[in-house]
């Protein structure tokens, strides 16, 4: 049976898709990855995947008018809790796609459409099977589109009886993020020794005991302050969570991902040294 | 004027702008719309007055009217009602708060009652600004209703930033909406470019003009972002140098504006061009 692992980091641009790059070099054929960041989705410019199946996601719903229907009673505006719709007016980018519009409205001059929410990809890439999704540009429901890619995902790993089912998180601490994290056995939280990063951590650390889910840390950039890194060791100890590495503030990085290669494919350099390390205290603590 | 900081790419740089606009113009009213991870507060330090609940309506089936006909869990697009034999169960996290629930049952069994989903803060900061910052609590999925709240506080009479959660979708999509213009940050590297390209196809499909700031400008990738700025004819408006010393100012909290106070003018002169690409 795989091991389900998710990065995360509550602030956005820690480090998740480096770090998930460099466990993709680590474990070339025995993990598929997954990006669940769908709505700024970055992996695939580390991966280079190679498309072999695309499937489309209709997930939500939103409402048309017949404008030949319509008498203008304004029923709908009277009940749509979003402001969305009136007996003039239809703003697609607020419908939530509740129907109830639809349900109250007398001429039956409402519908619901069903709305392309991404396209979900199954690849190649030269780590290993990759699953990830194109959204469609101002369509919501990334948490909904997070479990498709997660399922597809867990799927793979089952039929090509593979060890790892790695997950590239999003920002933040909502919808798509406690998607993300769900029912895995680990989730690998980045944190910056910044103020701002601190801050973040204590709230995603949070929503992760939340949903019952352990959790390691990792700090990245920890020469940037250290008196801020001793404060993030500090509350891991506090709160028993296994510090799994502290990565240098290094040039490498930036220059990694303008070539499109994870940190091991450039000249030997402190970083992929110290996630070597790091990927192997992942691992005891998946198999804990 | 309403000016949103938002940037596809999170970790670019948003809330060092927001704050530093901030500080430069003075007198403005600052909205941190990033409730999931509200940072701005770190950087602009304000005296709260007052905190407020953010409420949103759930339903509560009253179970002597019930008479488990279902059109209630029938209606509810979200799962969040679920009909067994002799009960309805109420999934409260999945709950949109649309209404349909209670507006369609027969037997008017269903009432809404209030839930908590996070809390909003108002207060003052450096340089008299007005400072409002939502809360999302922990566990909850819902972002959307928290910084619509955090809007409905704006001061049409002040300058008002709104720092937008990083991403491209839902929440950004509120944050971002009927401002008057969109300051889009981006870094030069190939993750930058990409989720820039995401941002800027949302800011013309809610028809936002828009400008881009180049953060971290000197990391080797700038001419693709400058080229595909250049034939999407969107102005480049602001380059600021890769500096470790920004980068240490920032961990401590400190805005670039206050860590180098001659960007403050730099700041003004951005908001000078933008009222005129407003115009």
């Amino acid at each position: 049976m795989f091991k389900q692992l998710t990065v995360i980091s509550g602030k956005g641009g820690t480090g998740k898709t480096t770090l998930t790059a460099s466990f993709a070099y680590l474990t070339q054929g025995k993990a598929i990855f997954a990006d669940a960041d769908v709505d700024a989705p970055d992996l695939h410019l580390i991966l280079h995947p190679t498309i072999i199946s695309e499937e489309e996601l209709y997930i939500s719903k939103k409402a048309v008018r017949d404008e030949e229907k319509c008498v203008k009673c304004n029923k709908c505006g009277e009940v749509c809790e979003f402001n969305a719709i009136s007996a003039y007016d239809l703003n697609h980018f607020k419908c939530e796609g509740c129907g109830l519009c639809v349900r109250i409205c007398p001429e039956k001059a409402l519908s619901m459409k069903p709305i392309l929410s991404a396209k979900i990809f199954e690849s190649q890439t030269r780590f290993g099977p990759f699953v990830h999704a194109e959204m469609t540009i101002g369509e919501g429901t990334s948490g909904r589109i997070v479990d498709q890619i997660r399922q597809k995902a867990r799927k793979i790993a089952e039929t090509k009886k593979l060890n790892f089912v790695i997950v590239d998180g999003s920002p933040g601490i909502g919808c798509p993020v406690i998607a993300s994290i769900t029912g895995v056995d680990l989730a690998c939280i980045i944190v910056e020794p910044t103020l701002s990063g601190i801050h973040d951590l204590e709230r995603i650390f949070g929503v992760a005991q939340h949903f019952k889910v352990k959790s390691v840390v990792c700090i990245n950039k920890f020469d940037l302050n250290i008196t801020n890194t001793n404060n993030i060791i500090r509350f891991c100890r506090k709160n028993n969570i296994t510090v799994v590495g502290k990565i240098p503030f290094n040039e490498i990085v930036p220059k990694s991902i303008i070539q499109g290669k994870s940190t091991f494919e450039l000249e030997e350099n402190p970083v992929s040294k110290e996630i070597i390390s790091i990927w192997k205290n992942i691992q005891t603590e998946l198999h804990d | 004027m309403k000016i949103s900081i938002a940037s596809g790419k999170g970790g670019t740089g948003k809330t060092t702008i927001a704050t530093s606009l901030a500080l430069s113009l003075r007198n403005c009213q600052f909205l941190d719309c990033d409730v999931e991870e509200p940072n701005a507060h770190i950087f602009l330090k304000p005296k709260f007055h007052t905190t407020r609940k953010v409420l949103v309506n759930v339903p509560l089936i009253d179970n002597t009217k019930c008479t488990n006909c279902g059109i209630c869990s029938d209606a509810c697009e979200f799962n969040a009602l679920v009909q067994l034999p002799d009960h309805v169960i109420f999934f409260a996290d999945l709950c949109m708060s649309c209404n349909a629930c209670k507006i369609l049952c027969p037997e008017n069994a269903i009432s809404m009652i209030k839930k908590e989903i996070g809390e909003l803060k108002i207060g003052n900061a450096k340089e008299n600004t007005l400072f409002v910052n939502g809360l999302l609590r922990i566990g909850s999925p819902r972002a959307i209703p928290i910084i619509s709240a955090v809007k409905d506080c704006i001061d049409d009479s002040k300058v008002v930033i709104l720092d937008a959660p990083p991403g491209n979708s839902c929440p950004v999509i509120e944050t971002i909406s009927d401002t008057d213009f969109c300051l889009l940050v981006t870094e030069p590297t190939p993750f930058g470019l990409w989720d820039l390209k995401i941002a800027v196809e949302v800011a013309k499909k809610l028809a936002l003009p828009t400008g881009v700031i180049i953060n971290r400008y000197g990391f080797g990738y700038e001419e693709p972002i400058e080229e595909y700025c250049k034939d999407e004819n969107i102005p480049i408006l602001m380059k600021i140098p890769f500096d470790r010393s920004i980068a240490e100012a920032y961990s401590e909290g400190i805005p670039l504006a206050s860590h180098d106070t001659e960007w403050q003018k730099k700041f003004r002169d951005l908001y000078a061009k933008i009222q005129e690409l407003v115009k």
